[in-house]
């Protein structure tokens, strides 16, 4: 049995006190503990900005990397030790923005990691700047105008690149929230949860505007169902569907047949190659009259 | 040594024609010939960035001891289409000889004699290779051997075609010439390891351990993680990534999770590399890159030759923080300096660099032998069970270096991040008791990573008025150079660095010497360094700015246009 409190750390948070970051923090916790899991078992990859502080909050293995690329480096990480349960937890600006790519190989790849987007549409730790999801026409502390592009709808296209695990949760509601990262990280392959995480500082709304709008997906939701997953994605303007969008069973996942030849061990528990082996690769270059 | 033997013979055949011809084919079953036979051959290729068309050359060079150095010269031209000998004709010795299908020259039907005795256009290839060796002067059994290995995996048929094109090439030639038909070569009874520093490269990365390499494909970069998806056998993860910022973070998500990892491109590449450089130096996360250099700015050149790059690696990366920088000049060194790059990253926790150029990557040296080092030292990761149970990762402690746990190893938790952090990997903005002890900790790894670089090469420099000094790929052509210059009479000697950073302290006579450093870049990288770092009086640089190697007769004709 696992306890909330091996999950306890005593570091400052920075977050602005009340920020939904916090019903994030605490259903994280919540589903690492549903699942069993330990700490050490356990590791969080984030890239910069206030979501991406989240892995200092509790007490897990931690990869804080660069702005964006916390994708390569949970999906590396796996590779290289599929004991641990990994999971990418960072903002929109970060995932979507700056490491957009990253996350369209990931679709294509399917590693067997988590990724968690706190998406509050605006850059708050560079104070108010619009971001990939921040709607059209909004204004922001940059776009004084309003936001003159379209918004992205990377739930829609996860779907479309055949992520088999695509849910969309509000930070507002925590126990739904753990529910569904629980699901999500027991997934087998990539699971990609989008949260609603208003920013009570610089958003547009506030905390009670999305409250209003979230809405469980209807109960007859089929989410083998394609074309109505990424509809209910798409659905961001008048009401927020929240739930699993899309699931399927799990098909093959990022370097499986690397695993099946060298197993399932943790890469530096390896032997050293054969030294005779690699003898023997140069002794064959050698060319004899 | 016998890069010093006085070599008595020295022929060299440029095999040239347009991508797709096959010049490549040619070229290897020619230099192979000439091995079978006894004799050591260095083998470069210079060739355009595209597909098909355009002029290319492989340019095999014959000796009797090892010269693993390139020549701008030939004394056989083998030229597969009129264009490829006009190109060409340049590169020709006053008294040399041309082999075409047609025009001036020992004139061989490539394309008719390969339909007529092997069946298809595509024998044209192994009828220029009967041609080659019977205008060398090898016997045509030894070229059949190798026309058999080399094709024996297609087939009887695929072999019997070959050698009877060949057959039919050979004979060809030895009628045009008639009785200017060469004596046949002496056999010999050399035995040479052929092969370039980018085989060898994988070959010890994985001696080292490593059990990862994600890579974006880049020209001349590509050989590396392409022999180990080749290669199974050899153990290591490949992935493509999607560019070159993915695949530095993706090594060093495997290097913190406790794989001995590694990277590699070329200057644009690495160019998108730099902010996880900077990360590798303060995650203090293991990494090595191999930096193969081609001609810059921006994409240059991209399937030719350059040593533009070395400010670039010591340099590259925001803030301060250490790394190594190795420079192999051939295969071998290639191994020695992987297994180093290896250990030093592993056991600094520093990123480790590989600089190569296309000329390294892409040239076949003869050497005497290959081997990897008898001791390859074991992994630096810590024995957990000696490690407290609230594990800290940048702990410090009386060496400097704080024990390195991967994420999870033996039951600890492990925090690491990119923001200046605290002992145990937080997050910290303690400017006075934290964050200069942080800075000063990472720094001082690198008068530990100083004292595991070896001096330079030096080659007669006892006597020498002038000392030419160079580094990386640069080594075979720079000895040449001082072998012809004494052997004029002059009193030259070379100094050559194959470990290029931290750079060793070193001290240097002053008095009555002229140095000059021969590099593949005009603003003169290595001088600079030498003069800014260590104070060395460089009297100034022999540059080469052209996309192709420096060769000995360029160094000589650059230094003596320059003296006098």
């Amino acid at each position: 049995m696992t306890d909330l409190k091996e999950y306890a750390v005593s570091i400052e948070n920075q977050w602005c006190p009340g920020c939904p970051n916090f019903g994030i923090l605490t259903a994280m916790k919540r589903a690492l503990v549903d699942q069993g899991l330990k700490p050490h078992e356990v590791c969080l990859v984030s890239g910069i900005g206030q979501a991406a502080k989240l892995p200092h909050y509790l007490k897990a293995n931690v990869f804080n990397g660069l702005h964006g690329r916390a994708i390569p480096a949970a999906t590396a990480i796996h590779v290289a030790n599929p004991d641990l349960k990994t999971i990418v937890t960072s903002g929109d600006g970060d995932l979507y923005g700056e490491g957009g790519n990253h996350l369209l190989h990931a679709f294509r790849r399917n590693p067997d990691i988590t990724v968690i987007v706190h998406d509050n549409r605006v850059y708050a730790l560079t104070k108010g700047q619009a971001s990939p999801t921040t709607r059209r026409g909004e204004k922001t502390r940059l776009q004084f105008e309003g936001v003159q592009v379209n918004p992205a709808q990377m739930l829609a296209t996860a779907i479309v690149h055949g992520c088999a695990f695509v849910a969309r949760g509000f930070a507002g509601d925590v126990d739904g929230l753990s529910r569904i990262l629980g699901r999500a990280i027991a997934h087998r392959g990539l699971s990609l949860v989008s949260v609603i995480q208003p920013c009570i500082t610089w958003g547009n709304h506030p905390v009670a505007w999305y409250r209003d709008r979230v809405e469980p997906i209807p109960e007859d939701h089929d989410p083998t169902d394609r074309r109505r997953a990424i509809d209910l994605a798409l659905e961001e303007e008048a009401r927020f569907p929240v739930g699993i969008l899309y699931e399927l069973p799990s098909g093959p996942t990022f370097a499986e047949s690397y695993r099946k030849r060298v197993g399932d061990a943790p890469l530096y528990e390896l032997p050293r190659i054969d030294r005779a082996t690699l003898d023997h690769r140069l002794t064959r270059m050698i060319v004899r009259p | 040594m016998s890069e010093r033997q006085a070599t008595q013979m020295d022929k060299s055949i440029f095999v040239a024609g347009a991508a797709g011809e096959g010049i490549q084919t040619i070229g290897d079953v020619v230099s192979r010939t000439f091995l079978h036979h006894g004799y050591p051959v260095f083998a470069s290729q210079e060739f355009e960035s595209r597909i098909r068309g355009g002029n290319s050359s492989v340019r095999v060079r014959i000796t009797d001891a090892p010269r693993n150095a390139p020549v701008a010269a030939a004394d056989i031209l083998l030229a597969l289409n009129p264009e490829a000998q006009a190109h060409y004709a340049d590169t020709l010795h006053p008294e040399g000889l041309v082999i075409a299908g047609e025009g001036a020259g020992l004139v061989i039907p490539f394309v008719d004699l390969a339909v007529e005795h092997g069946g298809a256009k595509i024998y044209a290839n192994a009828v220029a290779a009967g041609a080659l060796c019977a205008v060398a002067g090898l016997p045509f059994a030894t070229l059949q051997k190798v026309l058999e290995n080399a094709f024996s995996e297609r087939g009887e048929e695929v072999v019997e075609a070959n050698v009877a094109a060949a057959r039919a090439g050979f004979d060809q030639a030895l009628d045009e010439l008639g009785d200017r038909r060469p004596k046949e070569l002496p056999k010999r009874d050399g035995a040479y390891a052929f092969a370039s520093a980018h085989e060898t490269i994988p070959i010890a990365a994985a001696a080292s351990g490593c059990r990862f390499i994600s890579a974006y494909p880049m020209s001349p970069s590509t050989g590396i993680i392409t022999a180990f998806a080749r290669s199974p056998d050899l153990g290591v993860f490949t992935e493509q990534a999607e560019d070159e910022i993915a695949a530095i973070n993706m090594a060093l998500g495997a290097s913190a999770a406790g794989a001995r990892a590694m990277t590699a491109t070329s200057g644009g590449g690495f160019a998108l590399m730099v902010e996880g450089l900077s990360l590798a130096g303060m995650i203090e996360t293991p990494i090595v890159i191999v930096l193969a250099q081609r001609p810059g700015p921006a994409t240059g050149l991209p399937t030719r030759t350059a040593q533009e790059d070395l400010l670039f690696a010591v340099r590259a990366g925001h803030g301060e923080f250490p790394r190594a920088i190795l420079a192999p000049s051939d295969p071998q060194e290639a191994i020695d300096l992987t297994v180093k790059a290896f250990d030093l990253a592993d056991r600094f926790q520093i990123p480790a660099i590989l600089l190569t150029d296309q000329f390294l990557a892409d040239s076949s040296f003869s050497l005497d032998g290959l081997a990897l080092p008898a001791e390859i030292p074991e992994d630096h990761l810590a024995d957990p069970a000696r490690q407290p149970k609230e594990y800290a990762r940048y702990a410090s402690n009386s060496s400097g270096i704080s024990p390195r746990l991967a994420f999870g190893q033996g039951g600890r938790v492990v925090c690491i991040d990119s923001d200046e952090h605290t002992p145990e990997g937080h997050i910290t903005e303690d400017l006075q008791s934290i964050r200069p002890a942080a800075v000063e900790k990472r720094l001082e790894k690198l008068r530990h990573v100083r004292a595991e670089i070896s001096p330079p090469r030096v080659d007669r420099i006892e006597d020498a008025e002038t000392i030419l000094i160079g580094w990386g790929s640069t080594r075979g052509a720079i000895t040449e150079a001082v072998d012809r210059l004494r052997s004029d009479g002059r009193k030259v000697g070379s100094i050559h660095f194959s470990e290029l950073w931290p750079l060793p302290d070193l001290s240097f006579e002053t008095e009555s010497v002229a140095y000059w450093t021969v590099e593949g870049n005009t603003t003169g990288q290595l001088a600079g360094l030498l003069r800014g770092e260590l104070g060395w009086p460089i009297v100034g640089t022999i540059g080469r700015s052209d996309g192709l190697p420096i060769d000995a007769s360029f160094a000589i004709r650059e230094l003596m246009g320059r003296i006098s």
